[in-house]
């Protein structure tokens, strides 16, 4: 069979981890955007500078309030930056496309369409053939488990199922760069375990440049070639990491665990001074 | 939601006719005690046959006329049953179709809704009824005022619907879309629409129930058929046992047609959360 998605940098292994050397994919440059809460005005993110590789599987990761979904919005083009630019191969980003597929935590599928006739929709947006269209859909029911699934409706599935299908229609797109928007933040702990691990597979099998948010350190070393800490308000970025571990990686290992305190002291200098605060707020209203 | 275990189960049965019956007992022994004129309030029993009269065709059936099915049709009740539903779809049907595509318009521009909402709000209270004078000296008497008087009924609730589920669209929706590409118009007939049917179709229900009221009062005074012309035909003879026979029919029409919206409902929003019954 011929392969459905494109695959990342030409002569790349399916299997491959790191993307050291491929080109710079998504460029973000001088980033700043304000917001204005009540009179209060809040500086979500600062300075923020950020090239990510063609093909490279990046988490941003901290606590509420730190920018990270702010950030991927600015990417995503919903919400422009106020100042600085996102470039994406080159052009410059100003709304939402469908080069860059967006997962949300909510889900967001369409209630009113089947399980197929979500994963269709963006084809049919881009005047697809009809044949081309239901190979695509079904190619895709089958990667993610949702053959038995093709005629229900959103409201007839699980959590874990809904974001399947919501996976299923960004990977139809065929948009070489993903956006997850804590995709798996409502999941139970096992659900959550599979959809990483399928998640894995597809990113190794497709090779698509992948830009994770999460506030889960352990999500964040599992998955990610590199995570991103970021500080709370102002929203910049704290540290840099790159996660050297080959997948499948091993969440009881010693060099895990290491990273795992690592990450965990930057995150929760971060969440103690989002919890002040908060506290602050509180007792100021 | 938690259900009997079914609605047609002999003790389920049993329950739901015991008021039903209590009432219709006491009805009949109070037009038997002799206490209350006939005129006023006919027994259950005249009726029930003034209603089987009213149902069956006139004359008996002659094959020289031609088909037996038409024969059975041609009883009194359902031609004006009939009529008054042929009255209500198309009012309802102009109604409708003139307050959907407005009311899609007022709920995605801003600017149309601030354009067309004042006139809309100083005409809105005016009950349908209120039309009357006006519809009988544009359109004389006939169906036309009937359909136009309808349709007004129908109109608002629609309207007042259509806006309310296009602005009440969650934007997570129209935030996917953009996501995958979706243009304004696309996004309008194949996410806007279908997000904002639930509230649409409310709006229907409403409004078909309205235009069922309206196509009563307006049988009333402008035509000479249909369930309202017929009840009140009925009290220039002093036939309170036809004028029942003709409540209970318009009852029966009216539950006939809710149950026809329910099912039209369940079926359009099969995919719709917390829609059991």
């Amino acid at each position: 069979m011929t392969p459905m998605l494109k695959t990342i940098a030409d002569g790349q292994p399916a299997a491959w981890t790191g993307a050291g050397t491929a080109p710079v994919q998504i460029s973000v440059r001088g980033v700043e955007k304000s917001f204005t809460a009540g009179a209060q005005p809040i500086v979500a993110l600062k300075d923020i500078d950020l090239d990510i590789r063609k093909g490279e599987f990046v988490c941003l990761l901290g606590p509420s309030g730190c920018g990270k979904s702010t950030l991927l919005n600015a990417v995503a083009g919903f919400q422009p930056p106020t100042r600085g630019t996102v470039n994406v191969d080159g052009r410059l980003i100003t709304e939402p496309g469908p080069d860059r597929g967006m997962v949300f935590q909510e889900y967001a599928l369409f209630p009113w369409m089947t399980v197929a006739q979500n994963v269709a929709f963006g084809l049919e947006i881009k005047t697809m053939p009809k044949a081309e269209i239901a190979e695509r859909v079904e190619w895709l029911l089958g990667k993610l488990h949702l053959q038995d699934f093709r005629n229900r409706y959103p409201k007839d599935l699980s959590g874990g199922m809904r974001q399947r299908v919501a996976i299923a229609r960004v990977l139809a797109l065929d948009s070489p760069i993903l956006l997850m928007d804590e995709p798996f933040g409502a999941l139970d702990a096992l659900t959550r375990r599979t959809l990483q691990d399928e998640l894995l597979r597809i990113w190794e099998e497709v090779g698509k440049t992948i830009l994770f948010v999460t506030h889960s350190i352990e999500e964040s070393i599992y998955l990610a070639d590199r995570i991103i800490v970021m500080t709370y308000r102002p929203g910049t970025i704290k540290r840099d990491v790159q996660v050297e571990m080959p997948r499948p990686r091993d969440a009881s290992a010693p060099e895990f665990n290491r990273l795992k305190r690592e990450l965990s002291q930057m995150v929760m200098e971060e969440q103690q001074r989002f919890s002040q605060d908060e506290i602050r707020s509180v007792t100021a209203d | 939601m938690s259900r009997a275990k079914s609605p047609f189960s002999p003790a389920a049965v049993l329950r739901g006719a015991l008021v039903p019956m209590l009432v219709v007992a006491l009805w009949q022994g109070l037009s038997m005690s002799g206490l209350i004129n006939p005129v006023v309030l006919p027994s259950p029993v005249a009726v029930v046959e003034r209603w089987w009269a009213y149902l069956l065709p006139p004359d008996p059936y002659d094959p020289a006329q031609g088909s037996w099915f038409l024969w059975a049709l041609s009883g009194e009740m359902l031609f004006d049953a009939w009529s008054s539903l042929y009255r209500v779809v198309l009012g309802f049907a102009v109604g409708a179709g003139l307050a959907l595509p407005l009311g899609l318009a007022m709920g995605g521009k801003p600017r149309i809704y601030a354009l067309m909402d004042p006139l809309l709000q100083i005409l809105r209270p005016i009950p349908p009824i209120a039309y009357i004078p006006l519809a009988i000296l544009w359109f004389g008497l006939g169906n036309a005022p009937a359909v136009f008087l309808i349709a007004i009924g129908a109109f608002f609730p629609v309207l007042m619907n259509t806006i309310a589920g296009v602005r009440h669209v969650d934007g997570i929706y129209l935030r996917a879309a953009r996501n995958l590409g979706v243009g304004r118009t696309t996004m309008f007939i194949r996410v806007i629409l279908p997000a904002a049917t639930p509230y649409i179709l409310a709006g229907a229900r409403i409004g078909i129930g309205t235009a069922f009221i309206v196509v009563i009062v307006s049988e009333m005074i402008a035509v000479n058929s249909g369930l309202g012309f017929r009840i009140l035909e009925a009290r220039e003879f002093m036939w309170s046992d036809k004028i029942i026979a003709g409540m209970f029919t318009i009852g029966l029409l009216g539950l006939a047609i809710d149950i026809g919206m329910n099912r039209l409902n369940n079926h359009l929003l099969r995919w719709h959360r917390g829609l059991e019954n």
